[in-house]
C-alpha cells in the first residue's frame, strides 16, 4: 500500500520516526505512561506518603520500562525461535521451585539463582508464547489433537503454580493459554461443550472435597460470613469504595485508607484507595484508561503480520484485561479474594516487570508490522 | 512455517479478527459490569457506606468532670483533687520489655504483684496504649525516675487527679471519702454521666452531695485509625465541673474540739442555734480517708475494723447514747409547762425514791444521802435524781414523750448526711408494739433521768439545746453553707426548716437558762469547777452521765481496756452567752465517768469561738 506509506512518512514527525526506529509504539507508550503516573499518584496516598516507598516504586518502574524497551528490540521471529527453550527453562525452574524453592507467607514461590525471583512470572509470558508457537504451525482452527496438546501445555505450568500455591498467578497463566486457543479460532461448539463439561464436573468435585475444603470455598465465595478474618479485607474495601461516592473524598483524604482501616492498600487493594479518594468519576476515567490500553493491544494483534504474533499479542492484551477484571472484581466484592494486583498500579516489582515485558513484545510486534509494510 | 502463514492468510486473518472483536466486546461488557458494581456501591448504597466509614473512624469519648472541692467556712480546703503520679509503660515504644522492667525495679519499688498485674493488662491493651505499672509514686520516686528517664524510652510518669483530704483524720466523719465505683453503685447512678469517672462519694458529705460534687460529663468526637489510636479531636463538649461545697464547719473549731476530747472516744457537735450551722462535727477516734481513695489494703482495713474503739464508726451521726441527766432541763420544762410541778415547788430528796404502791423498790439518787428540799432550779444545778423521779411520775410517760418529741428527741434532725439515726424516745405504745409488753411505772422514773430505753444522738442533744438557747426555735442542723459553681456563681441553700416549741409561759425559758447558769456558777453546780474558770461570758450547761450496761460475753478485751470500758459515758450540753446565745455544744465522752469532766471541753470550744482564744 504505497499511498499509506507515503501518508505515513509525509506526516510523521521527527520524534515519531525516532520512536519507530527504537521500535516503540507511541500510542501504547502514552497510555502506559499516563497509567503509571496515575498509579504513582495513588500509591503516594496509599503508602502514607512514604518517600522511600515512592523511590522504590519509581526505580522498579524505570527498570520495567527499560525491560520493555529491550524486549521491544527483539523481533517476533527471534522470539518465535526462542519460545520452546524459554518454555522448557520455565518448566524446569518451576520444578526447581517445587524441590528447592524458598518458602514465604506459607507458599513456595521463590527461587534464588543469583537473584531471587518467581519462576511463575516467567510462565505468564512463556505459556502464551508456547501455545502461540505451537498453534501457529498447525492449520487453524485447531483440530482435536492440537487442542489436546494445547490443553496439556497450559495445564502443566498452571497446575504446578497452583500447587505452590499461587492461585492468582495460576489463574493468569491459564487465562493467557486459554486466550491463545480462543483467538486461534477454536470452534464455538467445542468451546461451549468443554465449558458445560467443566460445569458438570463441579458438583462431582464438590462431593469429593473434605468439609474443611468446602468451608474454605464457601468463605471465598461469601467473605462476609467471616467479618474479622477473610471477610475483613473485603468489607473494609467495600466501605472505602462506597463512601467515596460520586466525586470521592479527595486525594490524600480517604479516611478508610489514611487511617489504616483498609489492609493491603498499597498492593492488592489499591483500587479501593483510588475509588475512595476520586470517587465514581475517577474510577470511570481509570477504567477507561485500561480499556484504551487493551484496545490498543487488540489493535496491534489484529494488524500483526503472522499467526504467532497475532495470537501472542491478543493473548497478552486479554491477560492484561483479566488482571484488571479479577482485581477490581475482587476489591469491589463481586469476585472471591484471589491475590491479583491492579496491573501497573499496585506496589510490587515482579509482576510489573513481566507486564512491561509483555508490552515490549506488543511493541515489537507492532514495529514488525510497520517494518514489513515498508 | 512461512508457508502456512501465506496459504490461508485471509481466512485465518478473518477468523482471528472475529475472535479479537469478540474478545474486545466481552472485555468491554465486563468492564461495564465493574462500573455498574461501582455505581451500586458509590451511588446507590453511598449513604450506607458513608455512615459505615464514619463509624469506623469517629469514636465518642467521655470527658469526666473535675469533682467539686470542699472548703470549711473560712476557705480552708478539706477535700481537693491532687495530681498523683503513676508509672506507665507504652509497650510499642519499648524494645526490651524485660530489661526495662528489671531496670525500673532498681529505681522504684516494684512488687511481684505490680508486674503480674502489668502482664495481665498487657494482654488486653493495644500496644500503643499506656499501661500502669505502679500507682501513687512518692515524690522521691518521681525524682529518681526523672533523673533516669533517658534510660527508659516508652516509660512515662503520668499525672492524674485524685481525691486528697489534706486534713487527714480531721473532719473525716463529716466530709467522708470517695472510692472506686462499685457494681452495686452502678445500678443507682446515671451511668452515662459517670462515663470516664472512676470514683464516687462513699460516705459523709461526699456521698450526700454526690450529685452536686460530681458535675456533668463532657464528650468529644475523636478520629481514630484502625488500631484505635486517637488522631485528632473533631468536636468537643467540655465537661462542667462539679460544684464546690463551702461548709459551715470551722476547721479551727473542729481541731480545738478534737484536741479537747483528747484520746477519749466520743462525739462533739457545735452549732449556731439561730442558723443551724454545724460548726464542728467530731467523732473520735477517727481515721485517714486517704487510705480509702485508692482502695484500702486488707491489713489497714482489718486494723480499722478491729480497733478497740472502732474508728470507722461515726459516733456523731450513728451513735445513740442514753442522754442521762442532760435530759433533765427538757423534762423539767415539760413538768412546769404541764403544771405537773410548780416553778418554785420544792420536793424533798432523801437519797432515794419509792413509788406509792411499791415501797420496797428504791430508786436511788446519785447522792446517797440526798439533796434535801430542792426546787427545779436546785434540781438542775445539782442534778438531783429524786426530784425528776417525782416529776416523771407526775407527768407520766406519755406526756413526757410528747414534750420531748417537741424538742426533737426520737426524731431525725434532718442534718445533711445520709443514714442519720433517730435515737429512741419510749412510750407505752412503743413498748407494746416493739416488745409486746406493758409499760411499768418504774420505767417512767428511769426515763425521767434519761436512762432506760431513752437514747439520743449527739446531734439530737445539740438541736434540743438550741431550742433551749433560742427559747423555742427548733432548727435543722446543716453542715453545708453554700455551693459555688465552677464559674464562681454561689448558690445559697434554701432556708433550713424551722419549727417552734411553744410553752405556756415565756419565763419558763428564762428560768431554765438561769438554772443551767447555776450548773456552772452555782454554789452546788455540778460543773462549778469549770464555772470558776469562766472568763468574760456566761455559759448555761448541764452535765450528764450515762451508765454503761456491760460488755457482751463473747467480746475479748485486755484487763485495762475492760476497766476503762466499764466506766460511764460522760455528757455535757451547753450554750453561751446566756443573754444572746451564739453557740451550742453537745459532747459525749465515752467512759468519761462524769459530765463534770467534760464541761472543760465545752469551755475550750466556747473560748475559741467567742474569745478567739486557744486553750493551749
Amino acid at each position: 500500500m504505497p499511498s499509506k506509506y507515503e501518508f505515513d512518512t509525509a506526516y510523521q514527525s521527527r520524534s515519531a520516526r525516532v520512536l519507530q526506529t527504537i521500535r516503540i509504539d507511541p500510542v501504547l507508550l502514552l497510555g502506559l505512561l499516563i497509567l503509571t503516573l496515575a498509579g504513582l499518584g495513588i500509591l503516594y496516598s496509599a503508602g502514607d506518603q512514604s518517600a522511600e516507598l515512592m523511590q522504590k516504586q519509581i526505580i522498579r518502574l524505570s527498570i520495567a520500562f527499560l525491560v520493555m524497551l529491550v524486549v521491544a528490540q527483539i523481533s517476533p521471529q527471534q522470539l518465535y525461535l526462542w519460545t520452546p527453550w524459554i518454555f522448557a527453562v520455565g518448566v524446569i525452574l518451576l520444578l526447581m521451585v517445587f524441590f528447592a524453592g524458598e518458602v514465604g507467607k506459607g507458599a513456595q514461590r521463590w527461587l534464588k539463582i543469583g537473584v531471587r525471583f518467581q519462576p511463575s512470572e516467567i510462565m505468564k509470558l512463556a505459556t502464551p508464547m508456547m501455545l502461540a508457537w505451537y498453534l501457529s504451525e498447525r492449520p487453524l482452527p485447531p483440530g482435536f489433537r492440537s487442542l489436546i496438546i494445547s490443553t496439556v501445555l497450559v495445564l502443566v505450568p498452571t497446575v504446578m503454580i497452583a500447587m505452590q500455591p499461587d492461585l492468582g498467578t495460576a489463574l493468569l497463566v491459564a487465562a493467557a493459554g486459554f486466550f491463545v486457543v480462543f483467538l486461534s479460532g477454536i470452534r464455538w461448539r467445542v468451546l461451549i461443550g468443554t465449558g458445560l463439561a467443566l460445569l458438570a464436573f463441579v458438583p462431582i468435585l464438590w462431593r469429593m472435597m473434605h468439609d474443611y475444603q468446602r468451608q474454605r470455598v464457601l468463605t471465598l465465595l461469601d467473605p462476609e460470613s467471616d467479618p474479622l478474618g477473610a471477610g475483613y479485607h473485603i468489607i473494609q474495601s467495600k466501605i472505602a469504595i462506597g463512601s467515596g461516592g460520586l466525586y470521592g473524598k479527595g486525594w490524600l483524604n480517604g479516611t478508610q485508607s489514611q487511617l489504616d482501616f483498609l489492609p493491603e492498600r498499597s498492593t492488592d487493594f489499591i483500587f479501593a484507595v483510588f475509588a475512595e479518594e476520586f470517587g465514581m468519576m475517577g474510577a470511570v476515567l481509570l477504567l477507561s484508561l485500561y480499556a484504551f490500553i487493551i484496545w490498543r493491544g487488540l489493535y496491534i494483534a489484529d494488524h500483526a503480520q503472522d499467526n504467532f504474533s497475532r495470537l501472542l499479542a491478543g493473548s497478552l492484551s486479554m491477560t492484561f484485561f483479566v488482571y484488571l477484571f479479577v482485581n477490581v472484581g475482587m476489591v469491589s466484592g463481586v469476585l472471591p479474594v484471589v491475590g491479583v494486583p491492579l496491573p501497573l498500579v499496585s506496589y510490587g516489582g515482579t509482576s510489573l516487570v513481566t507486564l512491561m515485558a509483555g508490552f515490549g513484545i506488543l511493541m515489537s510486534i507492532n514495529s514488525d508490522r510497520k517494518l514489513l509494510s515498508k | 512455517m512461512r508457508r502456512s502463514f501465506v496459504t490461508d492468510h485471509s481466512f485465518v486473518s478473518r477468523l482471528f479478527k472475529t475472535r479479537a472483536i469478540v474478545a474486545g466486546v466481552v472485555s468491554l461488557l465486563l468492564i461495564s459490569l465493574l462500573l455498574a458494581r461501582l455505581g451500586q456501591l458509590q451511588i446507590v448504597e453511598y449513604a450506607h457506606f458513608a455512615s459505615l466509614s464514619k463509624e469506623n473512624r469517629v469514636r465518642l469519648m467521655a470527658l469526666p468532670p473535675n469533682r467539686g472541692l470542699i472548703y470549711d467556712r473560712n476557705g480552708v480546703v478539706l477535700a481537693e483533687n491532687r495530681p498523683t503520679y503513676h508509672l506507665e509503660l507504652i509497650p510499642e515504644q519499648i524494645e526490651d520489655l524485660e530489661a526495662t522492667l528489671l531496670g525500673l525495679g532498681e529505681v522504684v519499688a516494684i512488687s511481684e504483684q505490680n508486674i503480674e498485674q502489668f502482664r495481665t493488662a498487657l494482654r488486653t491493651h493495644r500496644p500503643f496504649e499506656s499501661i500502669s505499672l505502679r500507682t501513687r509514686l512518692s515524690e522521691e520516686e518521681v525524682a529518681r525516675l526523672a533523673v533516669n528517664r533517658h534510660r527508659f524510652p516508652g516509660v512515662d510518669i503520668a499525672a492524674r487527679l485524685s481525691r486528697y483530704y489534706p486534713q487527714r483524720t480531721s473532719t473525716v466523719h463529716a466530709v467522708g471519702y470517695v472510692g472506686r465505683i462499685s457494681e452495686k453503685e452502678l445500678n443507682t447512678i446515671d451511668v452515662s454521666n459517670y462515663r470516664g469517672t472512676t470514683h464516687i462519694g462513699k460516705t459523709g458529705l461526699e456521698k450526700h452531695y454526690e450529685a452536686e460534687l460530681h458535675g456533668i460529663v463532657g464528650q468529644q468526637n475523636v478520629e481514630v485509625n484502625a488500631e484505635g489510636r486517637i488522631l485528632r479531636v473533631i468536636d468537643k463538649v467540655p465537661p462542667i465541673p462539679g460544684n464546690d461545697l463551702i461548709l459551715n464547719l470551722d476547721l479551727e473549731l473542729q481541731l480545738t474540739a478534737e484536741r479537747a476530747l483528747g484520746d477519749f472516744a466520743g462525739a462533739v457537735i457545735v452549732m449556731e442555734p439561730q442558723t443551724g450551722a454545724v460548726l464542728a462535727f467530731v467523732s473520735e477516734p477517727t481515721y485517714d480517708p486517704n487510705l480509702f481513695v485508692h482502695g484500702i489494703s486488707v491489713k489497714d482495713y482489718a486494723a480499722l475494723r478491729q480497733g478497740d474503739y472502732k474508728p470507722l464508726f461515726n459516733r456523731a451521726l450513728f451513735g445513740q447514747y442514753p442522754p442521762g441527766s442532760t435530759l433533765k432541763p427538757f423534762v423539767g420544762m415539760a413538768g412546769v409547762d404541764a403544771k405537773a410541778v410548780g416553778p418554785r415547788e420544792s420536793i424533798r430528796c432523801i437519797g432515794y425514791y419509792t413509788l406509792p404502791h411499791d415501797k420496797d423498790h428504791r430508786y436511788r439518787d446519785w447522792k446517797k444521802w440526798g439533796h434535801g428540799k430542792v426546787d427545779l432550779a436546785d434540781a438542775i444545778e445539782q442534778s438531783c435524781d429524786v426530784y425528776f423521779y417525782e416529776l416523771a411520775h407526775r407527768l407520766g410517760i406519755n406526756r413526757m414523750h410528747d414534750y420531748l418529741r417537741e424538742f426533737g428527741f426520737g426524731d431525725r434532725t434532718g442534718v445533711d448526711l445520709l443514714g442519720e439515726r433517730s435515737g429512741l424516745l419510749p412510750s407505752k405504745e412503743w413498748k407494746r408494739k416493739i416488745h409486746g409488753k406493758v409499760w411499768y411505772p418504774g420505767e417512767t422514773l428511769i426515763a425521767g433521768i434519761g436512762q432506760g430505753y431513752m437514747l439520743a444522738t449527739p446531734l439530737q442533744l445539740a438541736v434540743a439545746t438550741s431550742v433551749l438557747a433560742t427559747k423555742g426555735k427548733k432548727i435543722q442542723p446543716r453542715l453545708l453553707k453554700e455551693m459555688r459553681a465552677y464559674n464562681g456563681e454561689v448558690t445559697a441553700l434554701s432556708a433550713p426548716s424551722v419549727s417552734w416549741v411553744k410553752l405556756g409561759r415565756e419565763d419558763i425559758w428564762d428560768q431554765m437558762h438561769e438554772s443551767m447558769r447555776r450548773v456552772l456558777q452555782g454554789e452546788h453546780g455540778t460543773a462549778r469547777a469549770t464555772g470558776w474558770t469562766l472568763k468574760s461570758y456566761e455559759m448555761a450547761g448541764k452535765t450528764g452521765t450515762a451508765q454503761v450496761f456491760g460488755i457482751a460475753q463473747d467480746e475479748e478485751y485486755d484487763a485495762e481496756t475492760v476497766a476503762r470500758k466499764l466506766r460511764d459515758h460522760a455528757l455535757f450540753i451547753a450554750f453561751a452567752p446566756i443573754e444572746d446565745p451564739e453557740i451550742v455544744v453537745a459532747i459525749i465522752e465515752e467512759n468519761g465517768e462524769h459530765g463534770s469532766a467534760v464541761a472543760p471541753i465545752a469551755m475550750k470550744i466556747m473560748d475559741k469561738y467567742l474569745l478567739e482564744e486557744d486553750a493551749e
